[in-house]
């Protein structure tokens, strides 16, 4: 039986780790071959490497420590952060990259999904979503959320841009619930059991993680593939090993042999 | 086998090569990547690594001679991912012919309810039949990422479930695969690619 995976997120600035609030206020957490590595040891089942500042400022990712990091990771990770063409999706994949994932681009042209999925495979394609609940009561897509001074509130409906996606051709959805990114008072559960009801391809949960059982919640209560989280590793608070003994003990199946 | 292996990674345009080699390289072995015939043939191990899709790969492959020359080589002959969907005499991705050096075919994993296409992320490895390429991997955890597979492969060693059981690792005489991607899969995607290297 396949198991849920459980994705610490390194968010990268300036070649080293980041992490704020509300994607806000960020402060370096360590570098980046440190934190893989121990996320690694950990028992950590995918790492995604989020390039923050790359898509407002409109550049590729830098691919140095990519192929650093392929050198001395055995698991898979994914690469995000303003890769807006086919060619640069293929230089983050060739420095060792497993996956690739748009979000901004994607908004800015969203046939970027489609040229992907057919150049490396829809395996290769996660569509990230910044998504949070407005006025209207809906759910509607962010851009440009790396930086709070740029970010956009767009019209487009986030259980909407879920559907198009996987029609385009994403092979991996990650929800970033911003209204609990940061706050580690649980994922936003209701929002992911609605997007688990349109979403047929494996679905990621980011975003409010503070304690073991809100893993728990997300995977029993939303279904989700995987969970994704940053401040709660990063900060040691909740080992994976520890986390994934909580989850096991939960009747949720995990990769527990490393 | 005596003396260092001699390993090399057939270009088949995927974007796992330098993956691939980095996992060799953890285990102390250089595993070039080539299209070189007179290389290839002097390889003592060889391996067909790929990612993306099967037409493409095949493509790639016959762009390069190499269809002709794998039917030929006698030394162990490992494919990865689409690498071993490669083996067989068909994918039902894009309609694909493919290399004919095991029987059956590759078709798509059916989605049903809770089982999600692409089949993505770690999942058990169980024994259908003893061989050296699969000690100690029984019941390990191993990261696939695939949409396609071969169902009801003759040659499978070890099988996988998702939603239904698939082919995960194949092997027939000198000729091998592994559908998940040991260069991504830990301690039990080093164990595999050391089997690998002591046949």
């Amino acid at each position: 039986m396949l198991s849920r995976r459980i994705i610490p997120c390194l968010d990268v600035r300036d070649g080293q780790v980041v992490k704020g609030v509300r994607f806000r206020d960020h402060v370096v957490v360590g570098s980046i071959e440190d934190l893989a590595l121990r996320y690694r040891d950990e028992g950590a089942d995918e790492l995604v490497f989020y390039d923050i500042t790359a898509s407002p400022e409109g550049r590729s990712v830098d691919r140095a420590w990519i192929e650093r990091i392929a050198t001395i990771i055995d698991i898979p990770f994914c690469v995000a952060g303003g890769i807006r063409s086919v060619a640069e999706a293929r230089a983050v994949l060739a420095a060792g990259a497993d996956k690739i994932s748009v979000n901004s681009p994607a908004l800015e042209r969203p046939a970027l999904v489609s040229e992907l999925a057919e150049a490396f495979g829809v395996q290769c394609v996660v569509v990230g979503i910044d998504s949070l609940r407005d006025e209207d009561g809906q759910w509607h897509v962010r851009q440009y959320s790396g930086d709070p001074d740029r970010t956009l509130a767009l019209a487009r409906k986030t259980l909407d841009w879920i559907i198009e996606v996987q029609a385009l051709g994403a092979g991996e959805i990650v929800l970033n619930c911003m209204g609990s990114d940061g706050a580690r008072n649980g994922f936003d559960i209701v929002q992911l059991q609605a997007a688990r009801a349109v979403c047929q391809v494996p679905l990621v949960a980011s975003g409010g993680a503070g304690t073991a059982s809100h893993f728990a919640d997300a995977f029993l209560q939303a279904d989700v593939d995987a969970t994704l989280a940053a401040s709660i590793f990063h900060s040691g608070e909740l080992a994976i090993h520890d986390l994934k003994r909580s989850l096991r003990s939960q009747g949720i199946e995990v990769r527990d042999d490393f | 086998m005596t003396g260092a292996p001699r390993v090399v990674l057939l270009d088949s345009g995927g974007a796992n090569l330098g993956s691939v080699r980095a996992a060799f390289a953890r285990l102390g072995v250089d595993a070039p990547v080539t299209s070189d015939w007179n290389t290839i043939q002097a390889a003592t191990h060889v391996v067909l690594p790929g990612v993306g899709a099967a037409a493409s790969a095949m493509a790639r492959l016959r762009e390069n001679g190499l269809d002709k020359l794998v039917a030929r080589l006698t030394q162990p002959l490992i494919g990865i991912c689409i690498g071993m969907q490669l083996l067989f005499e068909s994918s039902e991705e894009g309609d694909t012919e493919c290399l004919g050096l095991l029987p059956g075919k590759v078709t798509r994993l059916p989605s049903s309810p809770g089982i999600r296409i692409p089949h993505m992320g770690w999942n058990r490895l169980e024994t259908m039949a003893d061989h050296p390429l699969s000690a100690g991997l029984d019941q390990q955890w191993v990261y696939f990422v695939h949409s396609y597979a071969a169902r009801d492969a003759a040659s499978t060693i070890t099988r996988c479930n998702h939603g239904e059981p698939f082919a995960a690792m194949v092997a027939r005489g000198s000729v091998m695969g592994a559908q998940f991607h040991p260069e991504r899969s830990a301690a039990a995607g080093a164990r595999l690619l050391k089997n690998f290297l002591a046949l």
